[in-house]
């Protein structure tokens, strides 16, 4: 009964667990899906698709796979805009570290997107306050965000809204807790002051207006994490627990991220496989 | 007074931008000390640095290339070279120009983008008469582009005068006078190689390293004192390690003791002929390891190099060509150098057993940083010139596909693939 009605309607109204065996797995799943979202919206000139784009190590893979994926001819990004979620403030933005650095380097670059359609925070605006408002209003004028790509820290963050961030928040400056700059460290020469102590993100409430979110999570590490999105209240301690309330969201997780979770819970979506499955049925799609 | 007219500057900044982005994709490129997978980008002669173009400028590339996985490597440069298809720069000023123009187009198939046209000793009309007209010039499809006269001599010691004319020799120096006495002006002048025992000889130097002239120790038969006293002076350079010049002893190192020298206040290059033959490989390999940054490849060819086997006229010699070799006819004396600096560049890694890149890299970067053009010349970093290399590279050998100066490709090898320029029209905006 629930299965006819989940094909008939499609993938709204539901949020998915989508349980992969590794986490090589988890970025080809996606890589795969973004591109069939892509494909499918039969992008153009004057149709855009519209994407909501993370950095992190998670989605590393995914992109590795996107370029490989666009060298074989099977997606194109002419007609594609992206969004990025966040940028550290005040490192410049070639800064090895920098979240331009990381897209242009690990995506940008590889594929044939125009740069007037890519838009990333400017995290050394001299006014970030109207920076980020600015992003707001570019998202409304791209027709809002078809497609938010994320991922989440180990405390359950999206973007950069750390555990006690609004849930309806908006793109902002934010300041980063000490547990983040200290994990950061390894990244400037294990130096804590040369951290950035402030980012700017886009909102929960920025993420929960895309028509959909998908969200990457792998390793043990983000365990805990995953199963306080999922089998816990909406919990801004939990920022992305705020997807349970989204009409149409993916979590793609690897086995070891769902150690913290009940048997009940993975049986029931792994059971679920199968309508999902079908529901992105696709030729690309067929290896799962 | 001179001013910046801040409109004359947007002007150009414009100009520029109308420039076409040259994206040369599927290669692999020497950066930074090794072999990264990239796209090399350039525009206006010069490499780019592709990232704030994107998020800047928003521009994306007009032009693409398929490199079909070829290594790309700066252009080599030779700090010393004394001529070549039968031409010598030090003789013969009535065919200068067209030795020049013969040379430096020559070089070009073995991946010489930018050298030294050397000057042996030679009697001051001759300085008079050729110096003026080797202007350093860019290079392009004409030939290699000019950095500046290398003078080797006449201010060398008599006892290691080696293949130069004793009696242009001159063995002392009265004052730094005798620099422009001998040699007229020395605008044109990038590097002097120098005797630094002889009388005066560390006033010149000092002399000359103050006009920025890289001042190199050779011909010398000068001990290990007179060396550090040269480069407390500004000498910063030693002229073909090994040859002409007292051997290594170990308690009067000459100056090859230099390498380890601690009383020298800076970095120390030499040059080294890896043609197998002017250095052995066993000699080589103490230089290398004893000082691998240091160590610059330059040919030193001579008239013959480039010429077929077997007999040729070549002023007033009679030289024998047979493989690497060029002996005078009728006997086992050779005549000179007459390698090529990509056979160098083998040579060296078979000798040495350095790495690719190092072994590029003495023929790059290390000239570059000893003549002071690294800024512009001698690696692939943003902002230097676009004169560059296609290797063929197959286990430790390279052979050169394409070359390329400022851009533009002005040698291509018989059996290089064909590099296709395909255009891009982005019209479409958002």
């Amino acid at each position: 009964m629930r299965e006819s009605k989940l094909l008939e309607k499609g993938p709204d109204n539901t949020m998915r667990l989508v349980i992969l065996d590794d986490g090589e797995r988890v970025s080809e799943w996606a890589a795969r899906y973004m591109i069939k979202r892509i494909n499918d919206f039969k992008p153009g000139p004057n149709k855009y698709f519209v994407m909501g784009l993370p950095t992190g190590s998670t989605p590393l893979g995914t992109y590795k796979k996107l370029v490989q994926y666009h060298k074989l001819g099977k997606i194109s990004f002419k007609y594609v805009k992206t969004f990025n979620m966040d940028e550290y403030v005040g490192i410049p933005r070639d800064h090895n570290q920098s979240y331009h650095t990381f897209m242009w380097e690990n995506l940008f670059k590889h594929i044939d997107i125009d740069p007037n359609n890519v838009h990333l925070l400017n995290g050394n605006a001299t006014n970030l306050d109207q920076e980020c408002q600015e992003y707001e209003r570019k998202i409304k004028e791209a027709g809002g965000i078809e497609l938010f790509v994320g991922g989440i820290g180990p405390d359950g963050h999206i973007a950069f809204n750390e555990p006690g961030s609004s849930l309806v928040s908006r793109t902002r400056v934010k300041t980063l807790n000490q547990e983040t700059i200290t994990a950061n460290a390894r990244f400037f020469g294990d130096d804590v002051t040369l951290v950035p102590k402030q980012a700017l993100t886009v909102g929960v409430g920025t993420v929960m207006d895309a028509r959909e979110v998908l969200v990457l999570i792998t390793g043990s590490h983000k365990a805990y994490a995953l199963h306080m999105a999922i089998e816990e209240g909406i919990n801004h301690m939990y920022t992305v627990s705020a997807l349970q309330q989204h009409t149409r969201s993916i979590i793609v997780c690897d086995e070891s991220a769902t150690m913290e979770l009940k048997v009940k819970t993975v049986k029931y979506f792994k059971d679920l496989w199968s309508v999902h499955s079908k529901l992105i049925e696709d030729p690309m799609m067929k290896d799962f | 007074m001179p001013s910046i007219d801040p409109s004359s500057s947007s002007n150009l900044k414009q100009q520029v931008s109308r420039s076409k982005i040259y994206q040369l994709k599927n290669c692999r490129l020497v950066r930074d000390g090794k072999i990264v997978k990239d796209d090399f980008w350039f525009r206006d002669g010069q490499i780019l640095n592709p990232e704030p173009v994107f998020f800047t400028e928003k521009a994306r590339a007009d032009v693409t290339v398929d490199c079909q996985d070829a290594l790309i490597c700066p252009g080599f440069i030779d700090i010393q070279l004394n001529g070549g298809y039968g031409y010598d720069f030090s003789s013969d000023p009535e065919h200068l120009e067209e030795g020049v123009a013969k040379v430096s187009k020559g070089i070009l198939s073995t991946g010489v983008t930018s050298f030294c046209p050397t000057v042996v000793t030679s009697s001051p009309e001759l300085y008079h008469q050729v110096l003026p007209r080797l202007k350093p010039r860019p290079g392009g499809p004409e030939g290699a582009g000019i950095l500046g006269v290398h003078l080797e001599g006449p201010f060398i010691s008599m006892e290691k005068k080696g293949a130069h004319q004793p009696e242009f020799i001159r063995n002392s120096l009265q004052s730094v006078q005798d620099l422009s006495d001998v040699y007229g002006a020395l605008d044109n002048v990038t590097m002097v190689t120098i005797a630094p025992e002889l009388p005066g000889a560390l006033d010149a130097i000092a002399h000359l390293a103050n006009k920025w002239v890289t001042v190199s120790l050779g011909h010398s038969n000068g001990n290990l004192e007179d060396g550090e006293a040269a480069m407390n002076k500004g000498a910063t350079f030693i002229t073909h390690l090994f040859n002409a010049m007292l051997p290594f002893h170990h308690r009067d190192p000459g100056l090859v003791g230099l390498l380890t020298s601690r009383k020298v206040p800076h970095p120390v290059h030499y040059g080294i002929i890896a043609d197998g033959i002017h250095t052995h490989p066993a000699a080589l390999r103490i230089a290398h390891r004893t000082h691998p940054e240091g160590l610059v490849l330059v040919t030193d060819a001579m008239a013959a190099m480039g010429l077929s086997e077997g007999e040729h006229q070549i002023g007033q010699m009679k030289v024998n060509v047979s493989g690497q070799c060029a002996r005078l006819v009728g006997s086992d004396t050779l005549a000179g150098s007459i390698v090529t600096m990509d056979y160098c560049v083998r040579q060296f890694i078979k000798d040495a057993g350095v790495s690719l890149v190092e072994a590029i890299e003495a023929a790059t970067k290390h000239p570059a940083l000893a003549i002071g053009h690294s800024h512009c010349k001698g690696s692939l970093n943003y902002g230097a010139d676009a004169d560059f290399l296609l290797l063929r590279d197959q286990g430790d050998s390279i052979s050169i596909l394409h070359t390329f100066i400022a851009g533009v490709c002005v040698y291509s090898a018989p059996t290089a693939p064909h590099l296709e320029y395909v255009h891009h029209h982005h019209t479409d905006k958002k």
